[in-house]
């Protein structure tokens, strides 16, 4: 499908060539904000023609998945290239052509755990933008204890049926399908009786209500399963099931070291929001002059650009360790790190723009909701202290008793 | 942006090779024997690290040494650090290497055979500020008298050579005006004091009175002794970063060890989650701050010109995180950590004197604002 280049330096002229012709300009000079994110899926409404010419462009040769292996609709490029990619794309301020819960999620527990023929079945949906994914992991009872889920499927022959609820379904409402973790064995030890299932959410008896958050914002939903019909297979004979039946936890596991990467490195340098990429000290160039007077500020100031600074080295750090062999469960310190220094920036933000910043929708745009959303930075895809008891436990090997 | 901040296979085995060679020959044990006998540093071991070439790890092939860089620099800093061995390695090999690069090969000779012992003679009161030199030198035909006192020279008391700022020119707080004379220790009107410091290092305070100098001692351009030092500077700050990265490093693989093993309650004391978590969180510092120390290795060896901020934001960041290594080490070991019988201590001092020598956090958080334009 794609006939890039092996060669990194005649990559990056191709892709650098791509991304001129086929991303419209429109999009580059569009400032980076929630309505310029690009879902996709059946129910998305796009910003303007040229969001959805880009990603079927990009989508065309694989670049929306640009390291899947291009018979699942990626461009199977290795690292190298993917690195060169994003560096083009950041140079041009082309936005990202897709962005979902399918690229980021199921599409690697697929990779990983799939059949080849699941993966010919999802993946091409994910990468062209036809399906929205959400994420069905928490639920009221089943928090930081992600292990004690009680939604339940119930083996009825050819077909399950799915009872229960699921927290926290970030875009539930306006997801297609639904990938979730659900109790298929009751009297199995709590870890070896969940399945990764795989639901349709316009299936009988599926229904989302979004949770309004302190930040006034309503991107989680809760999602309720009363009496759902889930075949086992579908017409391709494919089964709903990712991963061995009852072998859902090692999915999930798989998923949750990935997530944290992910919001880990929200919390470093490139942060978006209000900040934009820009540091602090030019963002807070651009207040009142006499801001940077108070010797407090600036001193907070100083610590957190070295901090910030110190953690972006690090993400870099880390994904060039990634790429030599993994580095495991230490992935916990870049999520406990990365978004306690995101919740300091802020509460930092806040504290220098004054009774500026807490206006909803006033000179600072998004400010305030902003800083309300990064208290949840350090509770979603596992709590800080679950991350500390990942590195006691998994890196620093300290005894459970 | 520098190359990727993982080791490189070289890199890797230089750290195996300095590692396995400190645990045999310096380990903690033997700083204190040094300790207990009054002795700052072991002329042996020093011996022993020329002979092993770390001496010339900044220096030309043609001037005796293997020129590895600063990264590598950083890397025998660090494991230094964790076995808190005692060496003139950071003033010598690495600060007045660089500062002296361009000079005459028998100078560098000198550094890389480890005959010559320097010390760097800059700060006049408590805090690193090279602008803030009054020290004179007053010239005298061809010739300079330099009078003055300098402070807390690392290495001052057993140094053979000096490389000593004084002003030619300007006035106290403005950069120009330095100039950089490099001369032996034992010439007439220098009186070198020992101050007894609580790591138990070489610290010393050295009295210029009217010390006759000549225009071969001065280093670089008269007037532009801040051209010739500020380099060396940045690579005696990012040593030191490493080296008290290894010293964070050390006291955390105690304090892990502790943890395994002490019992009280009839549990370990590492099944606390209250200690898990602080040992976890002293983890993470760690990990950030040695993303720092690579990147200010692989600035000064790929565009030293620039590397200001990235050895600044190493220096500010290893400052705090050994402060943090060493105070939370002697809390998780409890009333064991306050003892001198116990290493805990040793390292707890090294890491206050190292966060002041060459610039402590403000110094250095400045100078970050100072390069992102606030």
């Amino acid at each position: 499908m794609s006939s890039f280049s092996d060669d990194l330096d005649q990559f990056r002229s191709e892709v650098s060539a791509f991304i001129a012709e086929k991303c419209p300009q429109k999009l580059k000079d569009m400032p980076s904000s929630e309505r310029s994110i690009c879902w996709g899926g059946k129910r998305f409404t796009f910003s303007c023609d040229e969001q959805r010419i880009w990603m079927e462009n990009a989508a065309a040769v694989g670049l929306t998945a640009p390291r899947w292996p291009t018979e699942y609709g990626g461009a199977g490029l290795n690292r190298a290239q993917e690195k060169v990619f994003r560096e083009e794309m950041a140079k041009a301020k082309a936005p990202s052509p897709l962005e979902s819960f399918g690229l980021w999620m199921l599409g690697p527990a697929l990779l990983a755990f799939g059949t080849h023929e699941q993966k010919l079945k999802y993946l091409p949906d994910i990468t062209n933008g036809r399906i929205r994914w959400c994420q069905g992991y928490s639920e009221p009872g089943a928090g930081s204890d992600l292990a004690s889920v009680q939604t339940r499927a119930e083996d009825k022959g050819d077909h399950w049926v799915v009872n229960g609820s699921k927290i926290w379904t970030s875009y539930a409402d306006k997801a297609d399908w639904i990938f979730a973790l659900v109790r298929t064995d009751k009297d199995a030890p709590k870890h070896k009786g969940i399945s990764f299932m795989l639901i349709d959410m316009e299936a009988e008896g599926v229904s989302t209500k979004p949770i309004k958050l302190i930040s006034g914002t309503s991107v989680f939903c809760e999602t309720f399963f009363d009496n759902v019909v889930v075949p086992k297979t579908d017409e391709e004979g494919n089964s709903r099931i990712v991963g061995e039946l009852n072998r859902g936890w090692d999915v999930a596991k798989h998923l949750l070291t990935h997530e944290r990467e992910m919001i880990g490195g929200g919390g470093s340098g490139a942060a978006s929001g209000v900040l934009g990429g820009r540091s602090l000290g030019a963002f807070i160039d651009t207040l009142d002059e006499t801001i940077m007077d108070d010797p407090v500020v600036r001193s907070q100031t100083m610590e957190l650009e070295i901090d910030t600074l110190a953690m972006s080295m690090t993400m870099e750090r880390y994904k060039d360790m990634a790429k030599q062999g993994g580095v495991g469960h230490a992935s916990a310190m870049l999520k406990y790190s990365g978004t306690e220094l995101n919740k300091r920036r802020y509460e930092l933000l806040m504290s220098i723009t004054g009774s500026e910043g807490v206006e909803w929708d006033g000179e600072h745009g998004s400010l305030a909701p902003e800083w309300l959303r990064t208290k949840a930075n350090s509770i979603e895809g596992g709590t800080s202290e679950v991350m500390l008891d990942i590195l006691s436990k998994r890196v620093l090997e300290l005894p459970s008793s | 942006m520098v190359a990727s901040l993982i080791p490189t296979e070289d890199e890797v085995m230089l750290r195996d090779a300095a590692r396995g060679f400190l645990q045999e020959s310096s380990p903690v044990t033997a700083f204190r024997a040094n300790r207990d006998a009054g002795r700052t540093h072991d002329p042996a071991l020093w011996k022993e690290m020329a002979q092993m070439g770390w001496t010339g790890v900044l220096l030309p092939e043609d001037a005796g040494g293997s020129e590895m860089g600063h990264r590598a620099a950083g890397i025998l800093s660090e494991e230094m650090g964790e076995v808190l061995a005692a060496s003139p390695f950071i003033s010598t090999a690495v600060m007045a290497a660089t500062a002296l690069r361009g000079a005459a090969n028998d100078r560098l000779a000198g550094i890389a055979d480890g005959s010559s012992i320097y010390a760097i003679a800059v700060d006049e009161g408590p805090k690193h500020a090279p602008a803030r030199t009054g020290m004179t030198a007053e010239k005298s035909g061809n010739a300079f008298k330099l009078s003055g006192r300098k402070v807390f020279v690392a290495d001052g008391a057993s140094a053979n050579r000096v490389l000593v700022l004084a002003r030619t020119g300007g006035s106290v707080g403005e950069a120009e005006g330095l100039t950089l004379f490099d001369i032996d220790a034992d010439r007439a009107g220098l009186t070198r004091n020992a101050k007894h410091t609580v790591d138990e290092r070489d610290h010393a305070q050295l009295d210029f009175d009217a010390v006759e100098a000549t225009g071969d001692d001065v280093v670089g351009e008269v007037d532009g002794g801040m051209a010739a030092l500020h380099t060396a500077l940045n690579a005696g700050q990012a040593a030191l970063s490493a080296e008290l990265l290894g010293v964070s490093a050390g006291a955390f693989g105690m304090t892990t060890g502790y943890l395994k093993e002490r019992k009280q309650f009839g549990r370990t004391i590492g099944s606390f989650q209250a200690l898990q978590h602080r040992a976890a969180h002293l983890f993470a510092e760690i990990e950030i701050t040695s993303s720092a120390i690579a990147n200010a290795g692989r600035m000064m060896d790929e565009d030293a010109e620039n590397a200001d901020i990235a050895v600044s934001i190493a220096k500010a960041r290893a400052t705090q995180t050994a402060k943090l290594a060493v105070s939370e080490g002697v809390q998780m070991h409890g009333g064991i950590g306050m003892t001198d019988e116990f290493d805990m201590g040793f390292f707890m001092k090294r890491a206050r004197v190292g966060a002041e020598w060459l610039g402590d956090y403000g110094y250095h958080a400045a100078r970050v604002a100072a390069a992102r334009g606030f």
